[in-house]
């Protein structure tokens, strides 16, 4: 049977259905609703995957994720928590990770705000194309998400707040826990600044995962890279479209 | 009770975006600005519950702290101190999201307001007050908080307008006389001109009463330049004459529009299109199951006063056009064009009441930015032009495409439709946004606040998702925009076929105080009418409701066709359908004067290198990934070939080109042609250029001419100025010629005429400019060609013959030589170009395809060098060409319809039997040495730069807005 994926959405979610697209293609029955939706009629434990996508919620008018973090701390607190115990996978991407860190979600299912994504060094909103390390077959990294990718991919950020900011201990404790899933570097695999770390994020982190390897959040938007076409270069070099792969493996996960 | 709280980061760090705007000022060398964010929240509050709000919802706890206390101000600030919040009746969105934040925490909220504290050090008072008019606020929209006012303030009530008591309103023009009907038309702002207003008094003399104001509004918007377009529907009396005077053609012309524009998609009669010319966007077929749209609008004068606000709502009003076609189009993808004086101008020399072009600049490209990125429709092609005269009117052209389903292209009203509102609530924004347009700004039209908008794309956003879930279970039949005029032209556009009664009470208001007329004519953004059954109102109700929209029950269609309105049971208007949709006919004289061309001599020059950089490095050429990169040009996942691409991803492509619906092998290419700078040599072939340009561009990725549909938008200066009317004509006449000989036809355009301003003595008049935007359906994305070459020894082609057409060309304006030829449309050899290259195209003969447009031959080749990193030698001698040229003019010459090729050796002989009997000549090969080299005739080497060295030129131009 098809695993069953919920994509979340709220005001100013806006790459929902291309989401929903790259699940289905991955062979998921998807189901995309608006969060006042879940809050009247639905169940969280009815599905296996919830994903929350990218886009300004709420205009991010005070933070990005802010409020949709809130609304999901007020009325879903408790069965997100079962939801993940009991075995569920998560993946926020972009303003979905914002979310998921804002509700302490990530990194360590508490509840609990420990890290943030704030405002790019650049001080403005930028698309581009960023090479990302993968911690994941070599290292420790236990990450369902990244199972069997190569060391280095390519996925495009657009976003204004995607800086990665935590206190150093709690940096030193997500690394410690093999936590960090995605790194920006350059061309050549290396930690390096602006453009290659598009936001400043510290220690360019890119993407992190829960300690159960089944909760991702991450700032660059793998659905937009599940056809050929959307890499920039394809017109002179072929790229396999990785980006399917995540959603391949969340969806591989359950059968 | 208020209260205040002031979110601010741990590490509190000066600003580096202020502090370098105050350097470009010239005002101070060293300052520090410190910024934090103020709330105003109102209610019934204790100091813990503040503390609860604030930790939930204002702050990030891992970066920010806070402060809080009751009242505007806790102290008396110090004079280095200041607070900007928004003027009255300005609609914030993030006030609107902070309200339902706190109702989701379950506390009651009245009011709130949202502010910004700056902190300034290093700074005197006057230079205080002088940088923060000059950087930090619009008074259109924002103001300073004063101390003395605001800290005695309890409530902040007095923010959201007094109450309203109903009183009908008429106006008496039954009795007046022919000064007094001006009078009454200059004062009400109505732009009605005397003729109008005599027609409108024999009207009520019939009916043997005077009008209501809400009757004369709602004629003077329907009548206005925005809505009804009476220059383009109306008589024209043209005549043309050579450059001595003598008159050599003069004719009258019925409606321009009908005569040229809507003539030439008429002749061509194209099967592809499905409804042109009498919706909000122009329809055509694109897959099995659904049609595109395509629809390009100005938002010139509110940019001008207001660059982010006006820039937001143009594309916020645009997409709305999208969502009311038909019955409604998903929006796909967005473009914008801006000509913007160049921004070197010093604030010394810059005429009163014009904001300075930076200031613009940064202003308009942050608003498409955040209204697009919010909206999540990617901007995927754009253009920025620089020229002087766009100092007191910049251009700031937003177009939105949309996917729709087969069969939902037409609307279809009923008697007894329910007539529903729904989107953001109604306030006085933009009161007379519609007869606006019609006025020359000068200074008085400025001080008009309140036609001055801010835009909330979340709320548009929402109103999107519902109105598409509604639409996708068939719940309503009809739908369009509140745009200029608001309601007014909204429904009764809608109804004009039947007739509709409404009842304006029931609008919902963003505060109270406003009077029917207001409430009729009020252009608050985000919002769109619907007809529905009634039947279907229940399930509308739960849509939006779980979207979190308003949706309102406003009237409903009465098959009388009269118009009327009722607030609270009083009728405060009744007009006859008939009348208000049958626009009295104007006459205007034009008059076009030929300029007369010549040669001008050039002397040859033994090298350009020097040359090539300049232009490189000039405004209209220079690199502006640093635009593109800003907008969101991903989301929806549909990208095929992105508005930059190329090494670093810096370049930027000749066209877009998108698949709207993933499901479907099909894509969408958008190429835009615009050159205002031809028109000041002659107008028709400006309008037949900027056609040529935007068929070049879709050419290039691969598009045919067959399944390729063009939108016209023209801003010009005042058709009261015989000589601009005649200017347009002219370009009118071009447009058509060239659309109907290419058969690519129009399928929808706006015109935005009145782009002047006067200051004191000195009149800027816009050089005319039409903007031509093309869409291509091709059938495969993988049959698409990219502009960067792909490998070395790659044979490059020159296609298209080369004349010495250098008038109002990048050469001659940045080397301000005089004179020259206008380049020239041979519109049989450029068809035949079009046809063939992109047949080759798509035989997979060509591997990179690039247009020559500014800047000429040598451009383009460095553009291609640039965009792949490889080298190229090119050779002169092998380009065709007009014979005796002199070098510079085959290096530079901006002929139309000519392309740079790339093509592998192996398909040398395909190629050129593709292209056999057009001029295309092989012109060189691409290098792996990382130089481009062209030579002359004899061989010697004009151009020998390497690659690094063009792109420095070519990237340092916009360094600070990088």
């Amino acid at each position: 049977m098809k695993p069953k994926v919920l994509i979340l959405r709220t005001a100013g979610t806006n790459c929902d259905k291309e989401t929903e697209f790259a699940f289905a293609l991955a062979g998921a029955q998807t189901y995309l609703y608006h969060i006042n939706h879940i809050k009247e009629n639905a169940r969280l434990c009815d599905y296996q995957i919830i994903a929350i996508p990218g886009g300004f919620s709420y205009g991010d008018d005070l933070g990005a994720g802010k409020i949709l973090s809130l609304e999901l701390l007020l009325w879903f607190k408790k069965e997100l928590g079962e939801f993940i115990e009991r075995g569920g996978l998560m993946i926020g991407i972009c303003n979905g990770f914002q979310a998921l860190v804002k509700t302490g979600i990530l990194p360590d299912l508490d509840f609990q705000q420990k890290v943030t994504l704030t405002g790019n060094d650049s001080g403005r909103f930028e698309d581009r194309w960023t090479y990302l390390e993968v911690k994941s077959p070599k290292s420790k990294v236990k990450n369902i998400w990244l199972k069997d990718f190569p060391e280095i991919i390519n996925f495009p950020v657009a976003h204004g707040e995607g800086k990665f900011y935590a206190e150093k201990a709690v940096l030193d404790a997500i690394e410690q826990n093999n936590q960090v899933a995605l790194r920006y570097v350059d061309k050549g695999g290396d930690a390096a600044g602006y453009p290659f770390n598009p936001n400043g994020s510290l220690r360019s982190i890119a993407g992190i995962v829960d300690k159960t390897g089944r909760v991702f959040g991450l700032m660059p938007h793998p659905e937009r890279f599940i056809f050929e076409h959307q890499w920039p270069y394809w017109k002179k070099k072929k790229l396999y479209p990785f980006g399917l792969k995540i959603f391949e493996n969340g969806v591989k996960y359950f059968l | 009770m208020i209260w205040r709280i002031d979110v601010f980061p741990r590490e509190e760090v000066p600003s580096k975006s202020i502090a370098s705007q105050i350097k470009d000022l010239g005002l101070v060398k060293n300052c520090k600005v410190y910024l934090r964010k103020v709330y105003f929240i109102e209610g019934n509050y204790s100091e813990k519950d503040i503390k609860f709000i604030t930790s939930s919802l204002l702050t990030d706890p891992v970066i920010e702290t806070y402060s809080f206390h009751k009242g505007l101000f806790g102290k008396k600030p110090q004079s280095n101190e200041i607070v900007i919040t928004y003027n009255i009746g300005v609609t914030d969105p993030v006030a609107l999201s902070l309200e339902k934040a706190i109702k989701d925490l379950s506390f009651e909220v009245r009011n709130t307001r949202i502010g910004r504290y700056y902190r300034f050090e290093g700074l005197r008072k006057e230079e205080i007050r002088s940088i923060a008019g000059k950087l930090l606020y619009n008074p259109l929209i924002e103001h300073v908080l004063d101390y003395d006012r605001a800290s005695k303030m309890d409530t902040l009530d007095e923010f959201l307008g007094g109450n309203y008591t109903f009183a009908l309103t008429t106006v008496d023009m039954l009795n007046a006389g022919d000064a007094q009907l001006l009078k009454i038309s200059r004062d009400g702002c109505l732009s009605l001109s005397l003729e109008e207003m005599r027609i409108i008094k024999d009207y009520f003399k019939n009916l043997k009463r005077n009008p209501t104001d809400c009757e004369l509004e709602t004629i003077a918007t329907l009548w206005s330049e925005h809505c009804a377009h009476k220059t383009f529907r109306g008589v024209i009396e043209y005549e043309e004459k050579d450059e001595h005077l003598r008159s050599i053609k003069k004719t009258t012309i019925h409606n321009l529009l009908k005569s040229t524009i809507m003539k030439a998609t008429n002749e061509i009669n194209s099967r592809q299109c499905i409804s042109v010319f009498h919706d909000n966007s122009g329809v055509v077929k694109f897959n099995k199951d659904f049609d595109i749209c395509f629809k390009v609008e100005t938002h010139n004068h509110p940019s001008s006063l207001e660059p982010y606000g006006g820039a937001s709502t143009g594309i916020g009003g645009v997409i709305r056009d999208i969502l009311g076609t038909g019955c409604s189009a998903k929006p796909f993808a967005s473009v914008d064009i801006f000509c913007f004086a160049p921004w070197h101008i010093s604030y010394d020399d810059l005429p009163p009441g014009l904001l300075h072009p930076k200031r613009i600049i940064k202003g308009v490209i942050k608003g498409v930015r955040d209204y697009g990125n919010r909206m999540g429709i990617p901007t995927i092609a754009g253009a920025v032009l620089f020229e002087e005269r766009f100092l007191g009117n910049p251009l700031v052209y937003c177009g939105t495409l949309g996917l729709i389903p087969k069969n939902k292209a037409f609307k279809k009203v009923d008697e007894g439709d329910l007539v529903i509102l729904c989107g953001a609530k109604t306030g006085r924004d933009g009161i007379h946004g519609a007869t606006f347009s019609s006025k020359e700004l000068d200074e008085q039209t400025v001080a008009l606040m309140s036609a001055v908008q801010i835009g909330n794309a979340i709320e548009e956003k929402k109103v999107t998702e519902a109105i598409l879930r509604a639409r996708d279970k068939n719940l309503f039949a009809a739908i369009t925009d509140c745009g200029a005029g608001g309601l007014s032209s909204a429904v009764t556009e809608l109804a004009q076929e039947h007739g509709v009664e409404v009842y304006l009470e029931k609008v919902p208001l963003k505060y109270a105080g406003l009077s029917y007329t207001e409430i009729w004519i009020s252009e608050s953004q985000e919002r769109m009418v619907f007809f529905a059954k009634k039947e279907n109102l229940e399930k509308l109700e739960q849509i939006f409701q779980e979207e979190d929209v308003d949706l309102t029950v406003i009237g409903k269609v009465i098959d009388n066709k009269k118009l009327t309105l009722f607030y609270e049971q009083n009728k405060v208007c009744e007009l006859d359908m008939d009348f208000i949709f049958e626009l009295p006919k104007l006459k205007k004289q034009a008059l076009w004067v030929s300029k007369g061309e010549s040669v001008t001599d050039l002397e040859d020059r033994k090298n350009y290198n020097k040359e090539l950089k300049v232009l490189l490095a000039s405004a209209n050429i220079a690199c502006k990934d640093w635009v593109l990169r800003e907008y969101d040009h991903e989301v929806q996942a549909g990208s095929v070939l992105k508005s930059i691409y190329g090494i670093e991803n810096i370049s930027v492509s000749d066209a877009s080109v998108v698949r709207p619906d993933l499901q479907s092998e099909k894509c969408v290419a958008v190429g835009l042609g615009i050159n205002p700078f031809y028109s000041d040599i002659d107008p028709y072939w400006m309008a037949a250029l900027a056609i040529d340009e935007a068929l070049r561009n879709v050419v290039c990725v691969g598009a045919g001419l067959e399944k390729t549909f063009i939108l016209d938008n023209f801003c010009w200066g005042s058709p009261q100025d015989k000589q601009q009317l005649g200017a347009l004509v002219r370009a009118a006449f071009g447009a058509y010629d060239f659309s109907t000989y290419f058969g690519v036809p129009f399928i929808s355009g706006k015109d935005s005429l009145y782009n002047e301003y006067t200051v004191e003595d000195k009149h800027i008049a816009i050089p005319g400019t039409l903007l031509v935007s093309a869409v291509s359906v091709l059938d495969d994305w993988r049959v698409t060609v990219s502009a960067n070459f792909k490998k070395e020894n790659n044979l490059i082609y020159a296609v298209g013959f080369t004349k010495p057409e250098m008038g109002a060309s990048e050469y001659f304006r940045n080397f301000k030589i005089k004179g020259g030829m206008v380049p020239k449309v041979d519109k049989k050899v450029a068809k035949k170009i079009f046809e063939k290259l992109s047949s080759a195209i798509q035989k997979k003969l060509v591997t990179a395809c690039h247009d020559m447009s500014e800047g000429g031959l040598t451009v383009a080749v460095a553009e291609m060098c640039m965009s792949s990193g490889l080298g190229a030698s090119i050779f002169l001698s092998d380009v065709p060409q007009a014979a005796d040229m002199c070098n510079a003019e085959v290096l530079f010459s901006e002929s139309p319809t000519r392309f740079v090729v790339e093509v592998e050796k192996g398909k040398k002989a395909d190629f050129e039997k593709e292209l056999k009997g057009l001029p295309v000549g092989l012109i060189g090969c691409v290098s792996k040495e990382k130089k481009m080299t062209v030579y002359a005739n004899d061989s010697q080497e004009l151009i020998g730069l390497g690659i690094e060295e063009l792109r420095k030129s070519w990237t340092e131009t916009f360094q600070e807005f990088r």
